[in-house]
């Protein structure tokens, strides 16, 4: 059975997942710590298509109304059961 | 960036019988508070060792005075158990999901197994729910058939037991279960099988669910209140707390004698009625407890829910000093960034002086004066003197007063309340405040009358009228505060929107208006008449008049408009009156003259009406704050307003009945206009009722008639607008006011000289009223116009009753949609401000909640602060375009 790939589609913006040196990176940036970036879900289409795992920090960058392109960044994080 | 402290957990748990006696100081037996000598009984609801509201008197159990006491618990020991309301579904989970006689979780080892945490997640642990467990299922440990537990609102739970006689005939009977018996099945579960379920042993044992002795909170938390004939006034809660401890004492009499069952059960019921409203007394199911006077009593539940509740009431929200509220009424002789303020108020309100060396004297006079001004011309006075050792001295005016003497006493150190006097700051703020510019600091001008005065172009931010409106003032009390208001919250500062990122202030009705009729078209005035326009504006000096006839000088229409212009403005655009006409002449003379053009200051063609000036538009104004800041805007809105008044009032402007009449043509041409369209109308109902009517892809016949219909009946009223607008021009008012935009628009004019048209409910023609008919007045299944509420006649000529019935269903309709709209939009609002309150933007631009935690990693993602965009755009590559090159791009 052939799946979609949902990366794939126009609408889904690239996810990318980072290397621990551009994490750090990124938090040394904004002076942050890990838990301090918004979240996904693991279990997310984008990143189960992506092969992101818990504790991976993703880059997506997406089409924006107003910058036309914007960045950010989201740790992956188990969907807590219920 | 972390936040200091970060919560690491919040544990929620119950009192146990053993924690509530031991916290309490006295065991209450007595159901009386106070005897005939106005002493408290002891072991009574006020006995003295709950806490001291009476000042004087010290707390019995530690000793200190009324204040600080905290006050202290007692408890009442209940004759038998009762369930808490508040954790009624906590009950019925635990006893659907546990067994009947053992007390265990209805689920094997294996089962429990899928619960639990995985390995490397000790997160991952489910609790287990009600729907986790199959209904009456044997139980796998013991062995034992289980039975449907039944909850019945509010605090009863029956089993309905199921018993299987040697006939294989299946017997039900529903037998109700005692608090006492709950407790005893919820004893019976292991605290193990507690933890899969969510639930922390330690802290909450089920059976503490059901009281068994209830706790008596201090007197500090009830306090009495003595009325003014010496009475005292108990609290709700210790009125529902005596009910209680009578129906306990008369259980217990009537337990220790071995009453009756029945009467034993009924009692029960009672004591547990009584304790369940003293915890909720608005629970579903159950009649409120009232007060004799009728009034449900405010227990426990009530005091701390809802908006006037401990949270939303007490915690949230706050009361002030130095504020006041009055009606408002506009004058547009104030600036906009004024405010009149009535003397009784100003007289009243003040703002604390220190007393220095350098102001000494002044002070001294002001002391002197004291707290009466009797008139706007006198100089203000003072209300109180604040000693730096804290007391606080009240002048008093007079002969017998102490103003001359307190004068005497100041010395540098001292403060002084002085009264509002013109020119201090003040905070102006209207309900609901539902943008930052719902709050704007305005200077005061002292003024007679009763009411707050202010600049009507002010109304928008505020979303005033004058219809009776009223509005908040505050003084700022403290220097940094009057700084902040000054450069933060000043009405100047607030001019751009940070929602559109264009002016939110500007000209309105009547300034619209004037400001069109000024600069329509061109027009020539000489001296007298311009100066008369320009009288009220800060113009100081008359341009060069435009031309000289026979050695008269005169100055053109849009010269006047011009000179309240910064000399270096240069817009290109076309105006709201603009009725784009093609192909457009543009720079070639424009026959409506809707083509503004305004090279460095001076306004070469166009008329200026909404887009220019308007509240919400004001592309000029836009671009004066953008060149010259927001005080040079302020200005120009001042001035504007003031001309445009000055404007309207050179001719006079007004509306009256016959401004909407026609001629007799026109009339004829409406009649016949209507009369085309309701036979229209006729055949097309003709060829539906045949059969022939070919319907809509995805319509039913039915439906596509009707779209016909109102579309037939919607273009008839269009033409008859067409009609109308054609014999009115500009020497109508409400023409001047549509094209403008002052006010009304086009559609309006029609309905008053026109026709009104077709009424509508949903989008759809009035169906509904009688068995297939809208009124009596119509045949049945009458399809036509009139019968389904067409409106042919024109709110000048009048309505028939049954157009006028249509028109009252129509115009309701509007009526409940507003309603519904304002309260709903009003609960997204609290919403969304609750969940966006505290977050900012950071000097980094990202978006961080409290806990530094980051929303968006550049805010908005383009980082731009819509108050300072052009419309949105971070850049006006066109207005700037057009500053430099003086031309339309």
């Amino acid at each position: 059975m052939t799946r979609l790939n949902v990366l794939m589609h126009e609408m889904v913006p690239d996810h990318i997942i980072m290397t621990p040196e551009d994490v750090q990176k990124l938090l040394a940036h904004f002076d942050i710590e890990e838990d301090q970036l918004p979240k996904i879900y693991h279990d997310d289409p984008a990143i189960k298509a992506c092969g992101g795992k818990p504790g991976n920090v993703i880059k997506i960058i997406r089409k924006s109304q107003t910058a036309g392109e914007a960045t950010s960044y989201r740790l992956v994080v188990r969907r807590p059961k219920k | 960036m972390t936040s200091p402290k970060r919560i690491g957990k919040i544990e929620f748990g119950l009192l146990s019988p053993k924690q509530i006696r031991d916290m309490s100081v006295c065991k209450v037996i007595w159901p009386d508070t106070y005897d005939d000598d106005g002493f408290p009984y002891p072991k009574g609801l006020m006995d003295p060792s709950l806490g001291v509201i009476d000042p004087g008197l010290r707390c019995k159990t530690c000793g200190q005075k009324q204040g600080d006491c905290p006050g202290h618990f007692g408890h009442i020991d209940l004759a038998k158990p009762v369930l808490h309301v508040g954790y009624t579904r906590l009950i019925r989970k635990l006893l659907r999901v546990t067994c009947r006689e053992c007390g265990r979780l209805l689920l094997d080892e294996e089962e429990i197994e899928k619960f639990s945490a995985l390995e490397d997640d000790p997160y991952s642990a489910e609790t287990i729910g009600e729907k986790d467990i199959k209904k009456e299922r044997v139980c796998p440990y013991c062995g034992d058939q289980q039975f449907k537990i039944n909850f019945e609102k509010p605090t009863s739970f029956v089993e309905i037991v199921t018993e299987t006689d040697e006939n294989g005939k299946v017997h039900k009977s529903e037998h109700k279960l005692t608090p006492a018996d709950i407790r005893e099945r919820m004893e019976r579960i292991p605290d193990e099988d507690l933890r899969l379920l969510g639930i922390d042993p330690e802290v909450a044992r089920p059976e503490w669910a059901i009281l068994t002795v209830l706790p008596v909170p201090p007197v500090t938390v009830r306090p009495s209140i003595i009325l003014e004939n010496g009475q005292r006034s108990e609290d709700d809660l210790t009125h529902k707390l005596v009910d209680i401890i009578r129906i306990n004492q008369r259980f217990k009499e009537n337990q220790d004698a071995g009453a009756p069952q029945l009467i034993i059960e009924d009692l029960w019921e009672l004591l547990q009625y009584h304790v369940t409203t003293y915890l909720d007394n608005e629970v579903a199911g159950c009649p409120p407890a009232r007060h004799r006077s009728g009034r449900p009593l405010k227990t426990l539940s009530q005091r701390l829910k809802g908006k006037d509740g401990r949270f939303r009431g007490s915690l949230s929200g706050k009361r002030v000093n130095f504020s006041s509220r009055t009606v408002i009424s506009p004058d547009p002789n104030l600036s906009v960034s004024e405010v009149g303020v009535p003397l009784a108020i100003a007289n009243e309100m003040s703002v604390p002086v220190r007393v220095t060396k350098q102001n000494l004297e002044d002070m001294r006079s002001l002391i002197r004066i004291g707290p009466n001004r009797p008139t706007l011309r006198d100089p203000c006075g003072a209300n109180y003197v604040n000693r730096p050792d804290g007391r606080r001295i009240r002048l008093i005016a007079g002969p017998e007063g102490n103003c001359d003497t307190v004068a005497e006493m100041i010395e540098p150190g001292w403060k002084i309340d002085r009264q509002l006097r013109d020119g201090d700051i003040v905070l102006f703020n209207r309900q609901p405040s539902l943008h930052r510019m719902s709050i704007m600091s305005h200077h005061i001008k002292v003024m007679n009358g009763r009411t707050f005065r202010l600049n009507p172009a002010v109304c928008p931010p505020y979303n005033a009228d004058f219809d009776g409106d009223e509005m908040n003032l505050h003084v700022p009390q403290t220097e940094e505060a009057r700084a902040e208001a000054e450069l933060l919250v000043a009405v100047q500062e607030n001019i751009l929107s940070p929602r559109f990122g264009a002016p939110i202030i500007g000209g309105l009705h009547d300034h619209i208006s004037g400001i069109f009729l000024l600069t329509n078209q061109l027009k020539w005035y000489n001296k007298d008449e311009f100066l008369y326009l320009l009288k009220y504006t800060s113009v100081e000096h008359l341009p060069e008049p435009g031309k000289i006839e026979n050695g008269v000088p005169y100055w053109s229409n849009k010269q006047a408009f011009s000179t309240i212009l910064p000399n270096d403005v240069s817009m290109f655009y076309k105006a709201t009156c603009c009725r784009n006409c093609d192909p457009c002449t543009k720079d070639t003379h424009c026959p409506n003259d809707a083509y503004v053009r305004i090279v460095d200051g001076v306004l070469i063609s166009g008329t200026i009406d909404k887009k220019s000036v308007g509240a919400m538009d004001g592309t000029i104004l836009n671009r004066i704050i953008r060149l010259h800041g927001t005080k040079r805007a302020k200005e120009y809105i001042d001035d504007l307003t003031k001309l445009a008044i000055r404007a309207i009032m050179l001719n006079g402007f007004s509306y009256g009945i016959n401004d909407t009449d026609l001629g007799k043509e026109e009339y004829k041409q409406i009649r016949d206009v209507l009369d085309k369209a309701e036979e229209d109308v006729a055949q097309r109902i003709n060829i539906f009722e045949q059969g022939h009517l070919e319907p809509m892809p995805g319509r039913t016949p039915e439906e596509t008639l009707e779209m016909q219909v109102m579309k037939e009946l919607g273009k008839a009223r269009d033409r008859t607008g067409d009609i109308a607008s054609r014999h009115l021009g500009f020497e109508n008012s409400a023409v001047v006011m549509a094209v403008s935009g002052a006010r009304g628009s086009m559609l309006n004019m029609a309905q008053m000289a026109g026709c009104i048209g077709q009424q509508a409910v949903r989008g759809e023609r009035i169906v509904r009223g009688y068995e297939d008919r809208t009124l009596p007045h119509f045949k049945r299944g009458d399809k036509g116009a009139g019968a389904h509420g067409f409106v042919r006649n024109s709110y000048k000529s009048g309505l028939s009753p049954t157009e006028f019935f249509f028109h009252a269903i129509g115009g309701r309709e509007g009526l409940v949609d507003t309603a519904v709209r304002t309260s709903q939009s009003g609960y997204l609002q609290r919403r969304m401000i609750n969940a966006l309150q505290d977050l900012k933007v950071a000097y980094d631009r990202t978006v961080r909640s409290t806990g530094g935690k980051i929303i968006q990693f550049v805010y908005g993602e383009d980082g731009t602060d819509p108050a300072k965009s052009a419309s949105g755009l971070p850049v006006d590559v066109k207005g700037i375009a057009e500053s430099v090159l003086k031309e339309e791009v």
